[in-house]
């Protein structure tokens, strides 16, 4: 027993070294559920105050960068009024109006609200962006987000009262279903770790033509993101030795570098959707 | 000023300045600039060493807060923290230069060059091991290497310029009274 405490004692830094070595490690490895942990939570509240502080002044210098994005939102978003109204009037007048406008608004299942970005990286093989926003405004665990041009950013993993920290799609973890918009084939989408604007879509076929510039959309087979988003365009395909499969490169369609306002986007019925699965999971075990 | 209030006025300066300027500065992706780690190489010779390894953990800990995923610069910093008693016994050019001088400094190491030893072998630690824990599933060691490289040699030069605008006075002091 002496020889123990001898032992601790003439070792003490050593052992405190290995301790904190392996405190380090666990949080890495378990970082879910760390973060659901209480702690987690007081530090994103108070590293997210410190944040938006800075964020306030850096927003002012990049106004004329926001206006131009926003301005290029609207335009797009103004196109798509446009191309419903270009109907030839036999069509028009054969449609009952509140039939068309009115059910359709009801029956879209996604909600999408505006946030700012408060704090964003690019640089670390796992990035995360957060917004200023939290439970108070709705914002929860697994809600999609897509910025003002788009394109998507990534996944919301943890919300404070006023903060939600988003997991990028610049994020070794992150996997989002995509879909070549041309042909129609799904894949996963994830990133490599290396350039912030090049991602790798995963699991498409050898006899897949795929030409450079095609779009990948999300594929609207997960609850999180509705069908249809940019994700964005091919760069080049390359076979994955030994495998039936190839590898698509791709340039986002959103640019990570200066974020400014993103949106989530809720799904009304993800809950019903979730349930529904876990029901049929629970009656085949 | 009182020793302490030093330290942790040079804490808070050295995060806020890695998250809000360094981090915002996108050189490439092989090369981060970081500095915050000059802390723990400035802390005085005469620390207790199991103090020294709580305040680096704590240390890599708060800028950990701040990039949302705890764990890696703590390590990184407990690592350089373990290291660096040992490296401070073999660079120290003559016997009793810790106790003449209070904290590692170019003026206290006797010179630019064992300085600039000291400060690029635990910059080289730390980056290598951040490195390694962040890559865990990535198999491409050529840019494992490239980026440790390429990110000591920006830390260094980003070392070197910190020297030059802030030259930190040494007082000379003597054990014998």
């Amino acid at each position: 027993m002496r020889n123990i405490f001898l032992f601790i004692r003439r070792y003490f830094n050593f052992l405190l070294f290995i301790f904190l070595q392996m405190v380090c490690v666990y949080f890495i490895v378990s970082y879910s559920k760390f973060h659901e942990a209480a702690f987690g939570k007081t530090a994103n509240q108070i590293t997210g105050k410190i944040n938006k502080r800075y964020s306030n002044i850096q927003y002012y210098f990049n106004l004329r960068k926001t206006n131009d994005s926003l301005v290029k939102a609207n335009e797009r978003l103004y196109n798509q009024l446009r191309l419903d109204r270009q109907r030839s009037d036999s069509i028009q007048l054969a449609q009952i109006d509140s039939l068309f406008t009115d059910s359709l608004v009801q029956a879209s299942s996604f909600v999408f609200r505006g946030a700012r970005v408060v704090s964003n990286a690019v640089s670390t093989p796992n990035n995360f962006i957060v917004l200023d926003g939290g439970s108070a405004k709705g914002f929860h665990k697994g809600m999609g987000v897509i910025s003002a041009e788009g394109g998507v950013v990534g996944i919301i993993t943890e919300t404070s009262t006023d903060f939600s920290v988003v997991m990028s799609l610049l994020h070794k973890d992150s996997r989002i279903s995509g879909k070549i918009f041309k042909t129609g084939e799904t894949g996963t989408v994830t990133w490599d770790g290396e350039q912030p604007n090049v991602l790798y879509m995963n699991g498409i076929a050898k006899s897949v033509k795929v030409a450079k510039g095609d779009s990948i959309i999300t594929s609207g087979f997960s609850t999180t993101f509705p069908k249809g988003l940019l994700i964005g365009r091919v760069e080049g395909a390359y076979a994955v030795p030994n495998t039936n499969f190839i590898k698509i490169k791709i340039t986002t369609h959103t640019n990570f570098y200066n974020i400014q306002h993103a949106y989530t986007i809720e799904n009304k019925n993800a809950t019903a959707v979730n349930e529904l699965l876990k029901h049929v999971q629970k009656q085949l075990q | 000023m009182p020793p302490l209030f030093k330290h942790i006025f040079r804490f808070i300066l050295l995060i806020l300045f890695q998250v809000f300027v360094l981090d915002n500065i996108r050189l490439h992706q092989l090369a981060t600039p970081y500095l915050y780690f000059l802390f723990i190489l400035w802390l005085p010779f005469n620390i207790n060493r199991t103090v020294l390894l709580i305040t680096a953990f704590v240390l890599g800990f708060t800028l950990d807060s701040f990039r949302h995923h705890p764990g890696f610069h703590a390590a990184a910093c407990v690592m350089i923290a373990y290291v660096r008693p040992f490296l401070i016994n073999f660079l120290i050019p003559q016997e009793g230069a810790e106790t003449n001088y209070e904290e590692p400094s170019i003026q206290s190491m006797g010179g630019l060059l064992p300085y600039m030893i000291y400060a690029g072998i635990l910059v080289f630690i730390h980056n290598a091991w951040l490195f390694l824990l962040e890559a865990w599933q990535f198999e491409n060691a050529w840019y494992f290497f490239s980026k440790t490289f390429l990110t000591t040699a920006v830390c260094l030069v980003l070392i070197l310029i910190t020297e030059w605008i802030f030259p930190r006075k040494q007082k000379f002091r003597t054990n014998t009274i």
